[in-house]
């Protein structure tokens, strides 16, 4: 078993080294046909989704995973913190959830990529900067250093925008891609300068170094504030919501499913941030209601702006600004209750509603942007007055299209319906209006996906889709199969995934002293 | 007060970067905007390592007999950040060229997408 423990030792750098390594050799397996390469980018997908559950299965049967590179054998960091300008790579269970999100969702698209791509140009590139896309996820999640927070967000940034405008012989994709890029890119540098104003007081760049000695003085608040506004930029919570239908629209389907993933990894970096750099040392109130206020606007005024789109994917985007909205909802509500009593009786509840829907919005809604993709595909219009019809031809298209929006909406018995309902009992404890919203904004995502399905699935044939309008081929099916799968088993056994990720990983978002003890050594 | 200036001229550069990308309809300007926050950030990277008064630039062949030399981490940070900005600066200049050729404009206001 010597083997075995290495790689579990090494994961957490194996799991960014191989799809980092793989995303430069593909031009090269690339040179070799479309077969082979295609093999090959799948099998490192597959590779490292089976290494994250390999790891995530450790780490939360025996705790936390410190890494540190460049130590001469072993871990060096947690009984001797001697040296601190050291990279650490720290994998708590928030992390490996994280991580399990954005690998199984790469794996999807990639595989899904396989039919759904096929441009004449560029397909090596196209999955080069997917597998950066990957690694910048990772990097974010796994990171325990400030700073190299910051060069992986940048990475993940620069691979999806690129990506966002990959047909660029489109109209729309270069004012998506642009907009995403200098929202991204003044994003990244607001948490730069963040950077610099914490190392300018603590002379550290490790998390939990900062963590550990923060003060919260006024320029600690200064880069709160930047930090927390520039990452709620990136995972596109109203008002700062601009981009994203602009981008998610104009990105071919795979990749919009990896975005939505890629904003939900900024997420994280909010989450980390508040809960475990900052924590009881900042007033959790003042920022956890910011962050409800955030949630709840969101979910609102994206489902609002859903409502009259005619763009199929655009409507999806504004729905995915929505439900991102029902994420920082519940874990704002734990983040205002935390250190008082009320955490126990309700915050912990709704932090879990929170991260389970994470996973929930990560499986339905990359299952709704694929269907997308499928109809797109087939007719090449994204306009939904132009469809009709479609369930008579495209049988599997539509029932993953009905579980899709079913999950989405909160029905039973899918995987929605299980983290709003912990999400509403616990806000409701909180505050009986927001959980109201919260109902309501259920309703009015159903009543828009009612009117999807039928302008896009029901009515007669159409006959300029006569012959064109055909089952999709195997790979997307297999991508979506996949996903769909996922929805139906966590709708059905919530309690397996509530017991097994959700509650290791908000307990890890919320216990801010393990964190902080693995680096500092029980200080 | 004059151990202050490099700060604020630092800050000073942020703000007018954001200014340009928040008002300008010009999709260079709006770029020059983000650079300008760019160089901004580095700037105040670089002053950090020099909070110590007469410390040098941490460079071996230039290391004094005594005195202090400046901690190279902020260096290194600084290092890598213009590395990304190069990478980000030449993919949005490359957007905006491709948005002129489809539009024929470079304002966002004005530019309507043809199909």
């Amino acid at each position: 078993m010597m083997f075995m423990d290495w790689i579990l030792h090494n994961a957490p750098v194996l799991i960014l080294a191989l799809p980092l390594l793989a995303a430069f050799a593909t031009p090269l397996v690339g040179k070799l046909g479309k077969w082979p390469r295609n093999v090959f980018v799948v099998s490192v997908a597959v590779i490292v989704e089976a290494l994250v559950i390999y790891l995530a299965s450790d780490v939360i049967a025996n705790g936390m995973h410190t890494y540190v590179f460049g130590a001469a054998s072993g871990i060096l960091l947690p009984s001797g913190y001697s040296v601190p300008v050291r990279i650490i790579f720290q994998v708590d269970a928030m992390s490996v959830f994280m991580a399990i999100i954005s690998a199984t969702v790469t794996l999807a698209g990639i595989v899904y990529s396989w039919a759904f791509v096929t441009d004449k140009q560029g397909q090596s590139k196209y999955y080069t900067l997917l597998l950066m896309m990957a690694v910048g996820m990772f990097g974010m999640e796994f990171t325990g250093d400030l700073f190299n927070m910051f060069v992986f967000l940048e990475i993940l940034s620069i691979a999806s925008c690129a990506l966002v405008a990959f047909r660029i012989s489109f109209s729309e994709s270069s004012e998506g891609a642009l907009k995403y890029m200098v929202v991204s890119a003044v994003g990244a540098l607001f948490v730069l300068i963040a950077i610099a104003l914490l190392y300018g007081q603590y002379n550290v760049l490790n998390l939990a170094a900062v963590g550990s000695a923060i003060q919260f003085t006024a320029l600690d608040k200064i880069a709160l504030v930047l930090l927390v506004s520039a990452f709620a930029m990136k995972c596109g919570a109203v008002p700062m919501h601009m981009w994203t239908p602009d981008a998610y629209s104009a990105a071919p389907a795979p990749i919009t499913m990896v975005l939505v993933s890629a904003s939900q990894a900024s997420m994280y970096a909010l989450f980390r941030i508040a809960f475990t750099l900052y924590g009881v040392s900042m007033n959790t109130g003042a920022v956890g209601w910011f962050i409800i206020i955030l949630g709840v606007l969101s979910m609102f005024i994206g489902v609002t702006m859903a409502l009259p789109q005619k763009d199929i994917k655009r409507l999806m985007a504004y729905h995915a600004i929505s439900q991102s909205g029902y994420m920082l909802l519940g874990v704002g509500v734990g983040l205002a209750t935390l250190g008082s009593s009320a955490f126990n009786e309700y915050g912990l509840t709704a932090m879990k509603g929170g991260i389970f829907h994470i996973i929930n919005h990560a499986m339905y809604k990359g299952l709704l942007f694929l269907t997308a993709g499928a109809i797109y595909y087939r007719l090449n219009t994204r306009n939904l007055n132009k469809m009709g019809g479609l369930g008579h031809t495209m049988k599997w298209t539509a029932a993953f299209f009905i579980i899709g929006a079913l999950a989405i909406a909160g029905i039973p018995p899918f995987n929605g319906f299980a983290s709003k309902v912990l999400i509403y009992e616990s806000v409701f404890r909180f505050s009986p209006l927001l959980s109201i919203i919260a109902m309501l904004v259920s309703v009015l995502t159903l009543a828009s996906f009612v009117k999807v399905f039928h302008s896009a699935f029901m009515g007669p044939r159409l006959p300029e889709y006569e012959g064109v309008a055909k089952e999709v081929p195997w790979p997307m099916f297999v991508a979506m199969a996949l996903l769909a799968a996922i929805v139906v088993a966590m709708g059905l056994f919530p309690n397996l995934i509530v017991d097994n990720l959700v509650t290791p990983a908000a307990q890890a978002l919320a216990g801010r002293a393990d964190y902080l003890n693995a680096v500092m050594g029980g200080a | 007060m004059i151990a202050n200036i490099p700060y604020i001229a630092a800050m000073a550069m942020v703000v007018i970067g954001i200014y340009a990308c928040v008002f300008r309809r010009n999709l260079i300007k709006v770029i020059l905007g983000v650079a300008l926050i760019e160089s901004g950030a580095n700037m105040f990277l670089i002053t950090l390592g020099y909070r110590g008064l007469g410390s040098i630039a941490p460079i071996y062949t230039n290391a004094p007999a005594t005195g202090n030399m400046t901690l190279p981490i902020p260096q290194a940070l600084t290092l890598t950040s213009i590395v990304i900005g190069v990478a980000v600066l030449a993919l949005m200049i490359s957007f905006a060229v491709s948005y002129y050729k489809k539009t024929g404009t470079l304002d966002t206001r004005k530019g309507v997408l043809k199909e």
